[in-house]
């Protein structure tokens, strides 16, 4: 059975997951094409995080398949899941930059271990990376010197640094003001089209939603599947069923 | 991959790329290229990329960095038959230009190191002793019924540093009172007295060793998760959250922390002088083979209430000392993670340091007032 075409970066199958008897979501599938800003969104609890966490290897799911580039991802030995990681980029909601270490150091890191690159060459790479983000020149500051803005920029040239196919976020706008989050959406769509690299967000903010996401899927904590899948404004001009409609709408209903 | 640095026209530096380019780390070339954008009659530079294939991520970075060099010797960037998406890729990295202001430290001379240390240590004595005034007012205001903390806190601290402990201590302090027997031993046998290994051993651990013992195994294991607790407390923000309900820390943090160490370290005390003995006479009846009637009577003989005594009350001090350590060094933390592992290093180190010199001071005071 062929599973993915050449354009499928990620495909999910038959995916239950949870935690020992309780399960998050039953029976997932979907698929992610090679340059989609792709949305996982839901109300709070319905399982966004454990999916990117199960997406990533960190947990494995109870059944079903994950395959990233047409390779069976999970359920594989930890090599393989390590080379396919190489490959991957995530954005973690704080940024979790290493606190000890300067924007430079932590953006090094992942070229250190995985490139045999000479430092000048990692240095330039880092410039390159920094000034990507918008943080050109930041290169010895500290993260508990920048704002958390900055910090999830700098956390997004880590992510960048390995020139991924792929970079997960999780809930790149939490605790960002308007303008900040704003920026970042700009920045996160301006890398997509740049360097074509596939984007998977975990989010539930609207605005984000719908300037950025090209294709999604939604995840229901009721009834513990995915009851909605496609790009955002469709699913706003057709809403499937009334959860997803006032999950787009923030809850606006006819009569109020 | 090739790269050829081409002198087309006069003031014109051309940068022509070819091929593919991978891993591009050829330093002397790169150097070449930066030395010749430093001809001060340079006007302008001309990157023609119409024959590159494909590129990685080194060739954009090196080029980054050429761009921002030429950029800063006021020099014109033209781009030639470049790729688009390499070209989108370098102005998005360019688009941004702000020049970032860092505080350096500037280098200090020697002499201001000193008086800077000397003025922190200053500082940072009076916010002990401040720590202390405010740890004492709280039982004050514990006694008095007006202190803010939660009985199910002391349960849980005091199975903690209590029930918990015990196995650690014993063990430590049984194989202490070996140990003392075994090295006593030695010596004593040149005189044919090993009978005295009971005597040296029982008083060694009942005046103090069992307090030793018991204070830094306890330093160890409780005056760090102590500091490590509050330290990350203070990370998640729950120190603030309890200042700003207007629950005094102390109360609600320290109070618990104490007063179970207060109470469990001379219950603790006593069980390593006993555990100590009790490996002493392994030694003595096992090794030496003293009957263990004489053994018993010999240690009987060298307990003194007035050294158990002494030892009981070191146990108290070393109980204020190691809580006072823990949560001072654990509400003072820093914001990161770093901070809390310096917090926990540093209750756990200046515990043991207040430990040793209160030991010190006490046995000279004891021994004025002839103990």
């Amino acid at each position: 059975m062929k599973t993915t075409s050449e354009n499928k970066k990620i495909t999910v199958q038959n995916l239950t997951m949870g935690y020992g008897d309780f399960i998050l979501q039953k029976n997932m599938n979907f698929s992610v094409n090679k340059g989609d800003i792709f949305i996982i969104m839901g109300g709070s609890g319905c399982g966004k995080s454990s999916l990117l966490k199960v997406l990533t290897g960190l947990v494995p799911p109870l059944k079903g398949e994950v395959f990233i580039n047409g390779k069976k991802f999970t359920n594989s030995d930890e090599k393989n899941q390590k080379e396919v990681m190489k490959k991957v980029g995530i954005l973690y909601q704080s940024g979790a930059l290493f606190s000890s270490m300067t924007l430079a150091e932590n953006i090094a890191l992942p070229l250190t271990q995985y490139t045999s690159y000479s430092k000048n060459t990692i240095d330039e790479i880092v410039s390159l990376k920094l000034a990507l983000v918008g943080l050109a020149g930041f290169e010895d500051f500290y993260p508990s010197q920048i704002s958390g803005g900055m910090k999830k920029r700098a956390g997004l040239a880590r992510a960048l640094a390995l020139d991924p196919e792929i970079v997960y976020f999780d809930e790149p706008s939490a605790g960002l003001d308007p303008v900040s989050s704003k920026l970042l959406d700009d920045l996160i769509l301006n890398i997509n089209q740049t360097l074509g690299t596939t984007m998977v967000i975990v989010t539930h903010e609207l605005s984000s939603i719908f300037s950025i996401g090209n294709n999604s899927v939604f995840l229901d904590a009721n009834t513990k599947q995915i009851i909605a899948h496609g790009n955002p404004k469709d699913l706003l001009k057709n809403p499937p069923n009334e959860t997803v409609y006032n999950f787009l709408t923030r809850g606006k209903t006819e009569h109020v | 991959m090739a790269l050829t640095i081409k002198n087309n026209q006069k003031n014109e530096l051309c940068l022509e790329l070819t091929d593919d380019f991978f891993s591009f780390e050829d330093l002397s070339l790169k150097n070449k290229v930066l030395t010749a954008l430093t001809d001060s009659s340079l006007k302008r530079l001309t990157i023609q990329a119409e024959k590159l294939k494909l590129w990685d991520t080194t060739l954009t970075a090196f080029l980054y960095k050429i761009i921002k060099f030429a950029q800063s010797k006021k020099i014109e960037i033209k781009y030639q038959k470049i790729p688009t998406q390499l070209k989108d890729q370098l102005n998005l990295a360019l688009a941004v230009d702000r020049k970032p202001t860092l505080d350096v430290k500037k280098n200090i001379s020697f002499l201001e190191d000193i008086g800077e240390t000397t003025l922190n240590l200053f500082q940072t004595i009076l916010k002990g002793i401040s720590f202390i005034k405010e740890a004492f007012s709280s039982i004050g205001r514990l006694v008095t019924g007006k202190a803010v903390t939660r009985f199910v806190d002391f349960v849980f601290v005091m199975n903690d540093c209590g029930p918990k402990a015990l196995l650690i201590v014993s063990l430590i302090s049984f194989m202490v009172g070996l140990i003392l027997a075994f090295v006593g031993s030695i010596q004593l046998k040149l005189f044919g007295a090993e009978i005295y290994v009971a005597s040296l051993v029982t008083i060694g651990m009942i005046r103090i060793m069992g307090a030793i013992m018991a204070g830094i195994i306890m330093a160890g294991r409780t005056g760090a998760s102590y500091a490590a607790t509050i330290g990350t407390m203070q990370v998640n923000e729950e120190v603030d959250a309890l200042k700003t309900m207007g629950i005094p820390s102390m109360d609600f943090l320290v109070l618990p922390r104490l007063l179970c160490l207060v109470i469990s370290m001379p219950i603790l005390v006593m069980l390593a002088d006993f555990m100590g003995i009790l490996g002493g006479a392994f030694v003595g009846v096992f090794l030496l083979n003293i009957p263990s009637s004489e053994y018993l009577k010999y240690a009987f003989e060298a307990f003194g209430l007035t050294n158990f005594l002494v030892g009981i009350f070191h146990g108290f001090i070393f109980g204020f000392v190691i809580a006072l350590c823990g949560c001072y060094y654990g509400i003072n933390a820093g914001k990161n993670a770093d901070s809390v592992g310096l917090a926990t290093t540093k209750a756990v180190v200046s515990a043991i340091v207040w430990m040793i010199i209160l030991t010190g001071f006490i046995t000279w005071a004891f021994s004025i007032i002839g103990i």
